[in-house]
């Protein structure tokens, strides 16, 4: 059996570490609220602009965007959001898995991956696996910064204005509630059609001012403000993610001490045991 | 009663309406344009400038928003704003338009002239909506 002393300081040090977890949590669960309040500000523009391009795709349009036209898959790019620091469960493995899932399916066709990663986690994670990574963006901090994602975004706009990349995918994690999320593959371009059976019938917009120019701005104020909403979310997932990882391994900790307390009541006894048979062996013998 | 269409303004911040209204005035890039039910489909930029929304029973509520687009179906209408104000600071849009007509008078560079026309532009437009909003109250 372990002295008491090694027990002792293992006690002591198990303390110290719950004491940080019971505190990480803390700090999770009210950033987490913060997260989850910006996340509910900015659905509204995230869906009511997809509602919009929606339309936009089902318009029997004169002038055809490069972002509305199906082509044929030869390179696919994939912008995957990640967090930018661990200790949050399983919540980037559980993204990277669904997509290199989606990855390999594209490969196995023979059809080149490329990635922009957001968030340092994915950056190093698809660097290391070696991925080709076009673009990143690290440290986005608890409030992202739509500016600061625009820059690899544009990146990857412009490698598929060009034909670098034929499909855009967008990766990330979707806040269920605060115990669940989940990963959440969505097709950016070409944009996927709404499925509303009213407007099939034939007809287009009027633009002001031309077709061009309009629908350039709007298709790419779209694809912006879907992976910022991302950014929000998984921000949000993030947060969550960590309260519960922080909140068991707290619980944890909390077993472990209660173990070994045993260990060491039960050493301490026995200790005690022995020296009094000592002591009563050593009266009998005089 | 009127014809009404559903109409939602978004920005990226918040939702600033959502419901039934006889008619939205919009500022859009090639002039004023007044929205109502059964309007052609339209899309179109918007200026930085006032919204003016008309609500079923004529009562009128100006909202601010500094550009984005409008999308419009025969039965509903949609203002993706960039920014959108419910609240304007008076003393800070005149302010904005004073620097910015003092920094045109000795802009140095191409550059700087356009930036500071559009700051010009919008600080007009926060003050025409605040007359605007005056008015509406003042009914």
């Amino acid at each position: 059996m372990a002295g008491g002393k090694e027990i002792r300081t293992k006690i002591a040090s198990i303390k110290s570490t719950q004491k940080i977890t019971a505190a990480m949590e803390m700090v999770a669960a009210s950033k987490m609220r913060r997260a989850q309040d910006r996340m509910a500000l900015g659905r509204p523009y995230a869906q009511r602009i997809r509602a919009v391009i929606g339309h936009v795709a089902n318009a029997s349009a004169e002038y055809q965007h490069i972002y509305l036209q199906e082509r044929e898959a030869k390179r696919v790019g994939f912008i995957l959001v990640s967090t930018d620091r661990g200790l949050c469960g399983g919540l980037n493995i559980n993204m990277f898995k669904a997509a290199i899932r989606e990855m390999q399916a594209w490969s196995k066709k023979g059809v080149d991956v490329e990635v922009c990663a957001v968030g340092n986690k994915a950056a190093s994670f698809f660097n290391a696996i070696g991925s080709k990574v076009v673009a990143a963006v690290r440290d986005l901090g608890d409030a992202p910064q739509a500016n600061r994602l625009i820059g690899s975004v544009k990146v990857m706009l412009d490698r598929y204005a060009e034909g670098d990349i034929d499909r855009l995918f967008l990766v990330s994690n979707e806040f269920i509630n605060t115990m669940s999320q989940k990963p959440r593959v969505e097709q950016l371009l070409p944009l996927p059609k709404d499925e509303d059976e009213k407007l099939m019938h034939e007809w287009d917009y009027l633009y002001e001012p031309d077709p061009v120019e309009l629908l350039d701005g709007l298709l790419a104020r779209y694809i912006e403000s879907q992976v910022y909403q991302a950014v929000v979310e998984n921000k949000a997932c993030e947060q969550a993610a960590r309260m519960i990882a922080m909140k068991s391994a707290t619980d944890n900790a909390g077993e472990l001490i209660d173990q070994l307390q045993l260990v060491y009541n039960k050493a301490r006894q026995a200790a005690i045991t022995q020296e009094l048979s000592e002591i009563v062996g050593g009266a009998a013998a005089v | 009663m009127a014809m009404t269409v559903h109409c939602d303004i978004v920005s990226a911040e918040q939702s600033l309406f959502s419901g039934l209204v006889q008619m939205v005035i919009v500022s859009g890039i090639e002039g004023e344009l007044g929205l109502s039910y059964g309007h052609a489909q339209l899309l179109t930029a918007l200026k930085p400038g006032p919204v003016r929304i008309i609500k079923p029973g004529g009562e009128e509520e100006v909202l601010f928003v500094s550009g984005g687009y409008a999308e419009v179906q025969p039965n509903m209408v949609t203002i993706l704003a960039d920014v959108a104000e419910r609240e304007i600071d008076e003393e800070a849009a005149q302010k904005a338009r004073e620097e910015a007509e003092h920094a045109l008078h000795k802009a140095p560079s191409e550059v700087d002239y356009a930036r500071i026309s559009a700051q010009l532009a919008e600080a007009e437009a926060r003050l025409r909506t605040l007359q605007a909003i005056r008015k509406a109250a003042g009914k």
